[in-house]
């Protein structure tokens, strides 16, 4: 409850590049709360807490290996420039600008 | 046919079929964190390639009722939380309060969801033909803050200064933002039917200190439910309120 008073006081403020990590870290500390005391993983055999841990660790494969892949991939032009075409025009594509 | 806790052939020990049924609970919510998470990678991507259309879009959201809304959520996991302890020790009465409880908190953030879906119909919000982020700002309702129009409408300007396709990748932030809390309540109104459930069979007395798996297997799914919303708020709600 605090935290979602923090997360809130925190976006109206402007830590430049770092809001986002500060709004996540703090999504991150409540989350982690919720997990280990409302749904007691603290407390649960280690075949349980094992899963957990598998699953955090394959959505950071995910999120780490796509987004390395969106970042390092050569774009034709910015994204958002004028005349981008989001399909091919053959068919039936919008393009902008 | 209920089942009343006995124990099964194929486990040794009460407590053995308890933790299996607890971990088959926890791999099918490691389904759910992938499939969300796919969800919450595609809005990363595109928020980072339309930053500014994003920002417009979500700042046309109404901070207050999702707020509102979040704390609402976490004292919903508060009542599941105490509703599972109830069983465990054994206090049929308090099970069923708890869980009364959850399930009203649960139908509010609901009801309070369906306001916010309204308002975005009614700003001409919604992906589609009629989409027009310049909207709000431009017919306010008699009810805005003309000064936080302004502000509004300074900012919707801007937004299109930046990237002039701001409709069209709003549009993008507005259907995951759809897609999103969507997908979302949904997982709220099966959670709200498996209360009823729950309720059903705790008025009838049937979750002792022995046997309260499916209280606490649903428990497992309300907080899950609860978590993917705390990382939906400020994602959501909150990417661009510093001024």
């Amino acid at each position: 409850m605090a935290g979602t008073g923090i997360t809130v006081w925190a976006a109206f403020q402007n830590f430049g590049k770092f809001n986002i990590v500060i709004a996540l870290g703090i999504a991150t500390i409540k989350a982690t709360l919720v997990v280990l005391y409302f749904m007691h993983a603290r407390y649960s055999p280690k075949r349980t807490q094992l899963v957990i841990v598998c699953s955090v660790f394959w959505l950071a494969i995910m999120l780490t290996l796509t987004l390395a892949d969106y970042d390092t991939r050569p774009h034709e032009g910015p994204l958002a420039s004028a005349n981008t075409c989001y399909r091919a025009p053959s068919f039936g594509g919008y393009c902008s600008g | 046919m209920h089942r009343t806790g006995e124990l099964y052939g194929h486990f040794e020990t009460l407590e053995q079929q308890k933790e299996s049924a607890a971990l088959g609970m926890w791999i099918f919510l490691v389904t759910e964190v992938l499939f969300f998470g796919g969800l919450f990678l595609t809005y990363t991507i595109n928020r980072h390639a339309f930053g500014a259309a994003f920002g417009a879009g979500s700042n046309t959201l109404d901070i207050k009722l999702g707020g509102f809304n979040t704390v609402v959520l976490i004292m919903s996991s508060l009542t599941m939380a105490m509703a599972v302890w109830s069983a465990q020790v054994g206090k049929k009465q308090l099970v069923s309060i708890f869980l009364i409880a959850t399930l009203g908190l649960g139908t509010v953030f609901l009801g309070v969801k369906v306001i916010e879906y309204k308002q975005k119909f009614d700003h001409h919000l919604i992906p589609g033909h009629d989409f027009d982020i310049r909207y709000r700002s431009e017919h306010p309702a008699a009810a805005d803050d003309p000064k936080e129009i302004a502000v509004e409408k300074e900012e919707v300007e801007k937004t299109f200064a930046v990237d002039p396709d701001s409709n069209a990748h709003g549009q993008l932030y507005f259907s995951l933002y759809f897609g999103m809390t969507g997908l979302h309540a949904l997982h709220m109104i099966v959670g709200a039917g498996l209360l009823i459930w729950l309720i059903k069979g705790s008025l009838a007395g049937r979750f002792t200190p022995q046997y309260n798996t499916p209280v606490e297997i649903v428990g497992l799914y309300w907080h899950f439910v609860d978590i993917v919303w705390i990382y939906l708020f400020p994602l959501l709600y909150l990417i661009d309120r510093h001024r």
